[in-house]
């Protein structure tokens, strides 16, 4: 087994064991989404229009509580030293965890979105609109903020600032997974536009956040 | 002198701080003399048919708004000096600007905001241009956030100079998302901020203002830079220091 | 010259921007004097640059 594959299967098993992160991700989701409403009254109509902006902030909101963990671990039991060591190139070893943990914790949330929509009243078109939206976007809110999570792994309580560094990069990432969710249905907008941009941003994301996680943790490390 | 012996010359914390001293008094001067000319013009300047006395918010809150941003390229050409090139006095370039760039960009979110109570009725509408201007002003306190929280200097400098690139990267595309967003949200509103062409009369007030903030930028900056130098001095020394009563 | 009804933003907005760059003048200032204030104290307790010269030279 490459050294590359050994890493996934690890994080992923370690991040599905109970307290692994993965599973309160959506718990988190959960609470988010179902917390909502009691903010903003049961008015259906009002729900059903704010729902994918709902379901999207819940998302971010989720991976951001779960991306604390995705170095911290690691660092602190020193395995991070031995992957940052190994023959590997550590933009791959971060590719690769940040895919892990799309998988662990972004993937759950995603399988959820049709309960959860169910919940804002959102129909079966909508939701997976949505649930689209979702599987093309996750993965650049988890590659743009592994960038945050390497900047803090070395910082005690490094867990808010990772939060303030992260969410202004994630910024357009929510306003076109919405936009996308909003075209596909209501808006004259077509749905293309958006979705290909957020498509678009999540490979660049693909692309800079490896390279700026690996570059800041050479430099948290030595 | 070539630009590259320059660079290496000014790589010396006391060439550079000499370089500075002979350096501040004209460029202090020099702002001073700029902003009171910019001022007097923008006294001058005619009413706005459509925005009356207003406009002449804009002479001090586009200035400010441009400077933000410069500051962040200035902060990204240091950021590379500190990654690529290992340039001493890059670390101390970027550090020193980042408070002086989150000040303009407030001073540009206060500005926008008074310049638009009149015309939107409402302190804050949401306005593209503004709304950019606020997420960088997030991102800047983000930074100064991460200089303060890594102690090693040199160390909190490479973790700042990532995050400055990453944003650099980040803005533009910032920018964009939030004009989209906006022209989906908003049908254009009768007063787009800055409006469209300028006339001649508002433009030259403009102009000056904005060269004199840009100076002063300039004074404030090296200024601050001087101070860092004199930190890390204090530093150094304070570490010998009790070097020496360890002995 | 005649601020016209909104005078008071006009007004506001050119002091807040004033208060602002006198206290990042005064910030600066003040934190060169402190740098000064600590080289000097450091210098008279004995400590000596490797370069040899003036802690507190800043030519």
């Amino acid at each position: 087994m490459t050294a590359l594959a050994a890493l996934i299967k690890r994080d992923i098993q370690i991040a599905l064991r109970v307290g692994g992160g993965a599973l309160i991700g959506v718990l988190f989701f959960l609470t988010v989404v179902v917390l909502m409403p009691f903010a903003i009254g049961p008015d259906l109509a009002l729900l059903a229009r704010l729902g994918p902006a709902i379901l999207w902030l819940g998302a971010l909101l989720a991976s951001l509580l779960t991306l604390d963990r995705l170095f911290t671990a690691d660092h602190d039991d020193g395995s991070l030293d031995l992957i940052a060591m190994s023959r590997t190139p550590l933009e791959l070893s971060c590719a690769t965890k940040a895919l892990a943990h799309w998988i662990a914790a972004g993937l759950p949330l995603i399988v959820a979105t049709p309960v959860l929509g169910l919940l804002l009243n959102l129909d079966a078109a909508s939701t997976l609109a949505v649930a689209l939206t979702l599987l093309v976007g996750t993965p650049a809110l988890t590659f743009t903020g592994m960038i945050g999570a390497a900047l803090a792994v070395t910082l005690h309580r490094g867990g808010l600032l990772l939060a303030v560094l992260v969410l202004p990069l994630s910024i357009p990432v929510l306003i076109f997974g919405v936009a996308a969710s909003d075209a596909a249905i209501t808006g004259p907008v077509s749905f293309g536009t958006p979705f290909s941009i957020l498509c678009a941003l999540s490979l660049v994301s693909f692309v800079v956040g490896p390279f700026a996680a690996a570059a800041s943790l050479r430099q948290g490390l030595d | 002198m070539t630009l590259t012996t320059t660079l290496t010359d000014l790589a010396n914390p006391t060439k550079f701080l000499s370089l500075t001293a002979r350096l501040l008094p004209w460029l202090i001067a020099a702002t001073a003399i700029l902003l009171l000319i910019g001022l007097y013009m923008s006294a001058a300047a005619p009413d706005d048919y459509q925005q009356g006395a207003t406009v002449k918010i804009m002479f001090i809150h586009v200035p400010n708004a441009w400077l933000s941003m410069f500051v962040w390229g200035v902060m990204s050409i240091a950021s590379l000096g500190t990654l690529v090139w290992r340039h001493p006095l890059a670390d101390v370039a970027a550090k020193s600007a980042a408070p002086i760039g989150a000040a303009f960009t407030f001073l540009a979110l206060v500005t926008g905001s008074l310049w638009g109570r009149p015309m939107w009725g409402t302190y804050w509408e949401w306005d593209a241009r503004l709304t950019s201007v606020l997420i960088l002003f997030l991102m800047y306190l983000g930074l100064m956030a991460l200089w303060r929280a890594v102690e090693d200097p040199s160390r909190a400098a490479r973790a700042a100079a990532i995050l400055t690139l990453v944003g650099a990267i980040n803005l533009p595309i910032i920018k964009f998302s939030v004009d989209w967003w906006n022209t989906l949200h908003q049908p254009a509103s009768v007063f787009r901020m800055g409006g469209p062409t300028l006339d001649r009369a508002f433009l030259l007030p403009l102009l000056v203002m904005a060269v004199a903030f840009s100076l002063l930028f300039v004074t404030l900056h090296l200024a601050a830079m001087r101070n860092e130098i004199l930190r890390r001095r204090v530093r150094s020394l304070q570490m010998m220091q009790a070097g020496q009563q360890a002995a | 010259m005649s601020l016209g009804p909104y005078a008071t933003f006009i007004v506001t907005s050119y002091a807040l921007v004033a208060a602002m760059v006198l206290f990042l003048i005064g910030w600066i200032v003040l934190d060169y004097r402190r740098q000064q204030q600590r080289l000097r104290e450091l210098e008279a307790s004995g400590v000596v640059r490797r370069s040899g010269r003036s802690a507190t030279e800043t030519r």
